[in-house]
């Protein structure tokens, strides 16, 4: 069983349409949406959910007013500032409160809380499903807003979808990732076997592609990029595909059908058979390849 | 002397469990009196740092050795420091394996034998690994 | 005033808005920050071709063992929520990139053998870029935490200025921790279905904030009228359409900003700075 992420560092270079077209060209994979904060695939794949769980990014502390004395010593220790100070309406008494955003979960106030009167729980803080689409099972999630912890449900997401495939015979596992660098990417591309980095010519798309490669490096995956929108820029493409570190397995074209797949919630292979899906097509290939 | 042998089961005609820190059970046997007692892992349902907990729990059982399928960097680091031999590779029973470790038949690593799912302890260490890990 | 720039959705002009607002706020004679947020993937320096006058490390306090005092009773792995100390009978073992730095096990250890050092985690950046004052945090490759970033970015913001924050995108911890504190935030989307999606998701997030927010509509004329419908039975603010100008998006590709390219541009910014600066006054 093999695990291909797909990720682009910088938002909006079309790497959720890509996997989306993937999912139409895969002939047995598990498709899994590990950008949680803002998932999309769904959109595309319209999933029909067979199972469904609660997920606890953590614990969150809260304080029981009744029990509170007020000596403070929460509000000195919080390093988060994450507990709020405020006077009682009649003026008479300090009252603290944990602002739940604020909390990192690190249970300090309720460990060292004299009167132990600070509650510290697992908190529900988003939920993940597995689900059936068109083009076989969807493990998917959504977490809360605000919500801490998006690289824990990214794990439990992976997890899952390795034991759907186990379950299924799947061979492979196609994992739409995060944006950034940070700690939701790390978790979606630890252990996998291949990166695709889906990239575009600008400037900005480049400086981001340049920190996620030095990222799988880090990490030791191998990595493969994809030049989406090539022609908005002919000039930086040339530039990307000269560069030695950079393995161009695939360009596909600045062209509205990415846009009117999506409205139609249709792949871009679906929509349309023009050059696009040829391209992308032919992306597929190489990245079948290069996986082995 | 006592080792530590990861299991799928909690008898020694089990098999091994490859994984180290998810694995379903930590078997903990005297060689010589092949006295054993099957603990059941408590870090299955964790997310974060399995590998570290589970090291530490089975450091603390005074072990020499621990046995296992596959052990990433983190657990390898805390088990090492504490003077514990990894022997990783292992599979196969229980019982077979244990007597394969007695007859001088198993290589100790020095190095963990799997990538760091975070790389070597790399922030909020999540479960990645390669392929073999379960719910 | 801050100005805080956020999207659900990645690539839909965050960076793009922020700097082209803050670029003819600077050439209106008002004294303006711009501050990139968005520390895993800072771009507003490609941009702004700042000169960096400050910079300073940021870091995470993470616990040294004295080990000629260390008994080995356990407590510092046992009040530590994130696995980041392992204790056997032989020894301790720290792993300081899964440290938060929450200090429990400094406060909990009971014979005072654990001090705390520096992990640095990234850097942020001060400087100017003509009448723009920059400022920027950048997270180290491989650290998992950006908000302690965000955290020291917004310590270090001059309180006179008008301060435009280019927020990260998504909805999760790094981007409550960028706008919390700003008077106004400006959600962008783009009329697609993901946009909307993603857009709902945001206007979800700055309603639990209860800060005064509206909604910018970029590339307005690429897909269909699906957000427009969303914001007019939520009620809420469409502040500015940009239409799919390849212009913009050339310029952009090359580092370049709208207002300075192309001129037609400048008072749709200053027109959007008005409508903001009323809805924080009312």
């Amino acid at each position: 069983m093999k695990e291909l992420v797909v990720i682009s560092g910088k938002g909006g270079t079309g790497k959720t349409s890509i996997v989306a077209a993937f999912a139409s060209l895969a002939k047995s994979a598990v498709l899994v949406d590990c950008d949680v904060d803002a998932a999309d695939l769904h959109i595309i794949l319209q999933p029909d959910v067979e199972h469904r769980e609660e997920f606890s990014g953590g614990k969150l502390a809260s304080i029981r007013q009744n029990d509170c004395t007020s000596c403070g010593k929460c509000f000195e220790l919080c390093r988060y500032n994450a507990i709020e100070k405020s006077t009682s309406p009649d003026g008479k008494r300090t009252i603290y409160e944990i602002d739940r955003i604020g909390c990192e979960g690190c249970g300090v106030c309720a460990w060292f809380c004299p009167e132990k009167a600070i509650d510290f729980k697992e908190s529900i803080n988003g939920e993940w499903f597995i689900s059936n689409t068109r083009f076989g099972k969807l493990v998917h999630a959504r977490l809360g807003i605000a919500e801490e912890n998006s690289g824990k449900l990214v794990s439990l997401v992976r997890t899952a979808a390795r034991k759907v495939a186990a379950d299924n015979g799947n061979e492979l596992i196609i994992i739409d990732g995060s944006p950034g660098i940070g700690c939701p990417v790390i978790a979606s591309i630890s252990g996998a076997q291949y990166v695709l980095i889906v990239t575009e010519p600008t400037l900005s798309a480049i400086h981001d592609m340049e920190r996620v490669i030095q990222l799988t490096k880090h990490f030791n995956i191998p990595t493969g990029v994809c030049i989406n929108k090539w022609d908005l820029n002919q000039e930086i493409s040339n530039d990307i595909e000269k560069n030695p570190d950079i393995k161009i397995l695939g360009k596909t074209s600045y062209n509205t059908v990415f846009t009117k797949a999506q409205i139609m919630r249709q792949t871009v292979i679906e929509y349309s058979d023009n050059a696009v899906a040829d391209e992308l097509k032919s992306l597929w290939e190489n990245v079948l390849y290069e996986i082995g | 002397m006592k080792v530590a042998i990861t299991s799928l089961e909690s008898s020694l005609d089990s098999q091994i469990d490859a994984t180290f820190g998810r694995c379903q059970y930590f078997i903990i046997i005297d060689t010589d009196s092949m006295e054993f007692e099957a603990i059941k892992n408590p870090s299955l349902s964790a997310s974060q740092g399995v590998g570290i907990q589970s090291a530490q729990l089975i450091a603390g059982k005074n072990i020499s050795a621990l046995i296992t399928g596959n052990c990433g960097p983190n657990a390898f680091n805390v088990l090492n420091q504490s003077g514990i031999e990894v022997i990783t590779g292992a599979s196969g029973k229980v019982s077979q394996v244990i007597e394969d470790f007695k007859n001088g038949n198993l290589k100790s690593s020095e190095l963990p034998n799997v990538g760091g799912h975070f790389g070597a302890g790399q922030g909020g260490g999540r479960g990645g690994g390669r392929g073999r890990w379960r719910m | 005033m801050k100005i805080a720039i956020a999207s659900g959705k990645g690539g839909t002009g965050k960076t793009t808005i922020a700097l082209n607002l803050a670029s003819v706020l600077a050439s209106s004679a008002i004294r303006t920050t711009y501050v990139d947020c968005d520390v895993e993937e800072p771009n507003g320096h490609i941009f702004l071709n700042p000169e960096i006058e400050k910079s300073k490390n940021v870091a995470i306090p993470v616990p040294l063992i004295d080990f000629t005092k260390c008994t080995l009773c356990g407590k510092c792995s046992e009040i530590c929520e994130f696995n980041a100390i392992a204790v056997t009978p032989k020894t301790v073992v720290v792993f300081k990139d899964m440290c938060h730095g929450c200090g429990g096990c400094f406060h909990v250890c009971p014979v005072n053998a654990i001090s705390e050092i520096d992990n640095i985690i990234g850097i942020i950046e001060i400087g100017k870029s003509g009448d723009i004052n920059f400022m920027q945090g950048k997270l180290d490759i491989g650290k998992a935490f950006s908000p302690p970033i965000i955290r020291e970015l917004k310590r270090n913001i001059p309180s006179d200025d008008v301060t435009i924050l280019d927020s990260p995108p998504g909805t999760s911890c790094p981007v409550i921790e960028a706008i919390s504190d700003s008077d106004y935030i400006i959600l962008i989307t783009e009329p697609t279905p993901f946009g909307v999606n993603d857009l709902k998701l945001s206007v979800e997030m700055v309603r639990q904030l209860e800060i005064p927010f509206g909604i910018l509509i970029n590339r307005s004329d690429i897909g269909d009228d699906e957000v427009i419908r969303y914001c007019k039975k939520e009620q809420l603010d469409i502040i500015l359409q940009i239409p799919d100008d390849r212009e913009i998006a050339v310029a952009y590709s090359h580092g370049k900003l709208a207002v300075d390219e192309i001129p037609k541009y400048i008072d749709d910014f200053k027109n959007l700075f008005e409508k903001i600066h009323k809805a924080v006054q009312d």
